[in-house]
């Protein structure tokens, strides 16, 4: 199954990233798809980026709301929300492990061979902090004298557009390097501390600092695609607890907003206790009795 | 008990759908409202200053 993910987040990286035609124009694609929304965290200022980023947009309409509700115009980011919130409904957190590219770059980095650790839970809450503030609050309430925000998590943190659009950009545009200072490099500060850690650590970002995992975790109860524990099934041998790369012990929390539904706990259970259901129908559940081959 | 059981399942079902309808809902008043139009405007824009450049 683990092979399919690998080739599901491929497809998602090549779809959402799909305009090759960059090194020609040395600009990003401005055509009409950039209005569909990428699951994922895919920076909108990618050169290759065919999608808009949901969290780039929400804080910009967020950031220009004032202006727009002083020019007759209601732009409040219902669109994005909306698309956001359906997507979290369907799936919740399975974009992170099955559509989104810097969670495959996260998951390619820790191939690396190194020491690995695990992540203090506790620091799992900041992304819920970095949603609320960086993402709504900040950029709705901070404005010049214009009236207008700034899109703060894009700005100070976010270390996808370092990696997908300000390195590129800086490569494609010479002239633009002019222009670096203490943003970027405050910006590539955090791109490299994320880099090293997910080498050390799976999906460091992810599990502490991404708000579009946190705002998709909400959805963890009522998503239509998730995991089911059957604790009938369930001998509490914890063979889940050591291969989820996010830390969740499935048989302790099976509605953990952090659970990605890779799979990869269903894979682990002998007992067919975890299962994968669309709706309440499961999908891979096996008839009573019959368990897989216990590997000692 | 077991109407009790089976509606609190019923619940479980209808809800993510109900959630999806409401979200759909929401980004229909999104398109009516025109913001798409403004989504492509700055998803179109190279914005500097949010990608570290400026």
């Amino acid at each position: 199954m683990d092979f399919v993910r690998k080739w599901v987040q491929a497809l998602f990286f090549l779809l959402t990233n799909g305009y090759w035609n960059f090194p020609v124009t040395r600009g990003i694609y401005q055509g009409p798809l950039k209005v569909i929304c990428s699951p994922g965290l895919n920076c909108y200022s990618c050169p290759a980026a065919t999608s808009y980023c949901p969290l780039g947009a929400l804080q910009q309409l967020i950031a220009g709301v004032r202006l727009s509700l002083e020019n007759g115009q209601f732009f409040v980011g219902f669109y994005v929300v909306g698309a956001m919130g359906a997507i979290g409904s369907f799936v919740g957190r399975m974009v992170c492990g099955w559509a989104c590219p810097f969670g495959l770059f996260q998951e390619l980095l820790h191939k690396i061979p190194s020491p690995k650790f695990g992540v203090w839970r506790p620091l799992r809450y900041i992304k819920y902090g970095l949603l609320l503030f960086m993402v709504i609050l900040l950029p709705l309430f901070v404005v010049d004298e214009f009236g207008f925000g700034h899109t703060w998590f894009c700005m100070y943190l976010c270390p996808a557009g370092t990696l997908e659009a300000g390195l590129p950009m800086l490569i494609l545009q010479p002239a633009l390097r002019a222009n670096i200072g203490l943003l970027f490099f405050n910006k590539l500060f955090f791109l490299i501390f994320f880099v090293v850690w997910s080498v050390l650590a799976s999906r460091p970002f992810c599990r502490t600092a991404c708000p579009l995992g946190a705002f998709y975790g909400l959805f963890s109860k009522i998503k239509l695609v998730k995991l089911r524990l059957d604790p009938v099934r369930c001998t509490q041998c914890k063979a889940c607890h050591s291969v989820c790369p996010m830390g969740v012990r499935f048989n302790e929390s099976p509605e953990d907003m952090d659970c990605i539904t890779c799979l990869a706990c269903s894979k682990a259970c002998n007992f067919n206790a975890i299962n994968l259901e669309v709706g309440g129908v499961s999908l891979t559940a096996q008839p009573p009795g019959r368990l897989k081959k216990i590997h000692t | 008990m077991n109407t009790k059981k089976k509606s609190k399942a019923e619940k479980v079902r209808i809800l993510p759908l109900a959630a999806i309808f409401l979200f759909l809902v929401l980004g229909a008043i999104g398109i009516s409202l025109g913001e798409p139009a403004r989504v492509l405007e700055q998803a179109t824009q190279i914005c500097l200053s949010c990608i570290g450049i400026g």
